[in-house]
């Protein structure tokens, strides 16, 4: 694995949180790599950052200091316009509470991804179903989220995260909503059609019962990576 | 992201019927009121436009609006004849005179004469009989409304429908006879009284013994004379006041307008229309906006820009906005429609489309921006907040 492209470089990232008066530190200066064809988990105690960690990464949150490049891109000193682009080519979601829209069919909710990077709507939900099909829901293309179990919603956000091929997919507990069958199946998922070996999945969780699946552990504590476990035995 | 915008406003039924409903009270209102207001303006002058032939009403100057009479000498109808312009001046008496029903009741009415001669000034629609028949003698016109209502006879049947006036029948007018020889149609007036029409000269008979009872001198134009130009030049030479057809009713409306509650009242209904249908709709908007928020966030994780759920935005206020508008504009004229026979004041002019079309929009972008403000300030790691 030493070879492998690097995905994501942190170096002495730092974000601190103006919350009502008080400032609270969630990142205190963190240092990680990932790499692509990478599965890595992010675990520690609640309130350790987390999620702040992979909001950085996705380029939805602006860290204080330090450098974090996704595929060599800087995402802090880039412009507005090309951070936008640069999330919705290269960056899929995937929520603990799916996040779909709710008056929208399966198909749509995953087209969206590519319409955003200006795929027509007609490729794209041709494309949508492709995808759906490839998580187990070519049946339920056409439902609302509200007719679809946690976790078919859980796999058709999948299907939204990894429609458009993008080069990273950032997930913050996709398994706490999910029974514990259910959660093994997502990940079975994520592993095995959304891992790909030009791309790196992080996943944030608590959830104990999946960390089989990692190729990577990070331990994180009050805002700091405290251990990196690779399976392969490095850290 | 057209398609999702909509999609997203229509799924949510309750919402979106909410909006809707809004917008359609308010356009609703700000048609239809306006609508009453603007025709019974028009009532106020009606009688004016009724008369029409003649291009200029030469009157006492201090005479603010169509029913204040100043009598003038009838000497006065002779000066205007001779201002160089005129084709013609004929004489127009107007006044309220109490007449004598069958059954011995007495009823006001608006007594109007026009020139024996030519019968210049009657009334636009006649429904039975003819206007040449007032150079009978005795006769008079009387209006359909005032002899199917104020002027009709009570039944014998003390149950029974009041019998209205008809062709024959008889009315006494300040102690004379007169002869009903035709029923006409007029429009409305703010004057509830029956209208009759007789000739100049009767009228002068039938009203209260007076030193002056000329009304108006209606004019016309030579052809080719400018219609301004002779207004100016009777003032000069009468010292009377000249109005040309639509400055008259322009005076008479504003009088109205300036001396009654009417305008207020109606602002009033209207304002709190828009205010009422600004509320609901920018309320329900807003919320809906805000139930959205996290949507809007995960578009802009996934890299929709302000832009583009700015657009998203405004087209969904400009759908409810035209749905709501449409409605609205709809039920105003299907009200118009249904009271067409009615004694109630209804015009609908093109004007009224524009106007509520632009407190419609108003309240829409009003509404947006309330919910583009959201939007914008929106940080996108709140979508991994639970
Ligand atoms: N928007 C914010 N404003 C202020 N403080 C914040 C904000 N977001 C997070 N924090 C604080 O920053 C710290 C790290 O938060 P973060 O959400 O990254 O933790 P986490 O590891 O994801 O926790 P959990 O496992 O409970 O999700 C916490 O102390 C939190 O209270
Ligand atoms: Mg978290």
């Amino acid at each position: 694995m030493g070879t492998a492209t690097v995905a994501v470089e942190c170096r002495g990232v730092r974000k601190t949180y103006d919350g009502s008066g008080q400032q609270v530190v969630a990142l205190r200066g963190i240092d990680l790599d990932i790499h692509a064809g990478e599965l890595m988990m992010l675990v520690g105690p609640s309130g350790c950052g987390k999620t702040t960690l992979i909001s950085v990464i996705a380029g939805i949150l602006d860290q204080d200091e330090g450098l974090c490049r996704v595929f060599g891109h800087d995402l802090l000193h880039m412009k507005d316009k090309d951070k936008l682009r640069f999330r919705a080519a290269n960056i899929g979601f995937v929520f603990q509470t799916y996040n779909l829209l709710p008056s929208l069919t399966a198909a749509e909710n995953v087209s969206i991804p590519m319409i955003l990077n200006g795929i027509s709507r007609q490729k794209a939900q041709r494309r949508a179903v492709e995808v759906l099909e490839r998580v187990g829901l070519a049946e339920r293309t056409g439902s609302l989220p509200s007719e679809l179990s946690g976790g078919q919603q859980q796999r058709v956000a999948i299907a939204r995260a990894l429609v458009h091929g993008p080069k990273l997919i950032v997930c913050d507990e996709p398994t706490s909503a999910l029974d514990h069958e259910t959660g093994h199946r997502v990940m079975d998922l994520l592993k095995q059609v959304a891992l790909d070996e030009d791309r790196a999945l992080v996943i944030v969780t608590h959830d104990a019962r999946i960390f089989e699946f990692a190729d990577c552990i990070a331990q994180m504590d009050d805002g700091q990576v405290v251990k990196v476990v690779r399976s392969s035995g490095q850290s | 992201m057209n398609y999702i915008a909509l999609k997203m406003l229509m799924g949510d039924r309750g919402k979106y019927l909410g909006i809707v409903m809004g917008l359609t009270f308010a356009s609703l209102i700000m048609t239809q009121q306006p609508a009453i207001f603007v025709g019974l303006m028009m009532r106020s002058y009606s009688f004016v436009t009724d008369v029409g032939l003649p291009d200029i009403w030469v009157m006492d100057p201090k005479v603010q609006f169509v029913d204040d009479i100043k009598p003038l000498q009838d000497t006065k109808l002779f000066r205007v004849r001779g201002v160089s312009g005129v084709d013609w001046a004929m004489p127009m008496y107007k006044g309220m005179i109490k007449a004598r029903l069958a059954d011995g009741t007495f009823q006001t009415c608006n007594v109007i004469g026009l020139d024996d001669a030519t019968l210049i000034g009657g009334p636009p629609v006649m429904l039975e009989g003819r206007l040449e028949d007032l150079r009978r003698a005795d006769s008079v016109i009387v209006d359909i409304d005032g002899a199917r209502d104020k002027l009709a006879r009570p039944s014998k049947d003390p149950a029974g429908k009041p019998v209205p006036l008809k062709v024959g029948d008889t009315l006494e007018l300040n102690d004379r006879r007169a002869v009903v020889v035709g029923i006409a149609k007029t429009t409305r007036t703010f004057q509830s009284q029956p209208v009759v029409y007789t000739t100049y000269s009767r009228a002068t008979l039938y009203a209260p013994r007076e030193r002056k009872l000329l009304s108006f001198v209606l004019v016309k134009a030579r052809p080719g004379q400018e219609v301004h130009a002779l207004t100016r030049r009777i003032r000069e030479t009468t010292g009377l006041a000249a109005y040309t057809q639509a400055e008259f009713e322009e005076l008479t409306v504003n009088y109205f307008l300036k001396n009654t509650g009417i305008p207020i009242n109606f602002g009033m209904s209207v304002t709190l229309g828009f205010i009422v249908g600004a509320a609901i709709a920018g309320q329900t908007f807003y919320n809906f906006t805000l139930e959205n928020i996290r949507q809007f966030g995960v578009l802009k994780a996934m890299g929709a820009g302000n832009g583009t759920l700015l657009g998203m935005i405004l087209l969904q206020a400009t759908l409810v906005g035209m749905v709501g508008y449409g409605l609205g504009v709809g039920l105003t004229s299907l009200f118009g429609w249904s009271m067409r026979n009615t004694i109630l004041a209804f015009k609908f002019p093109w004007q009224l489309l524009v106007f509520s079309g632009l407190g419609v929009t108003l309240i829409c972008v009003f509404s947006a921006l309330l919910s583009i403000r959201k939007v914008i300030k929106l940080e996108p790691a709140i979508v991994f907040k639970g």
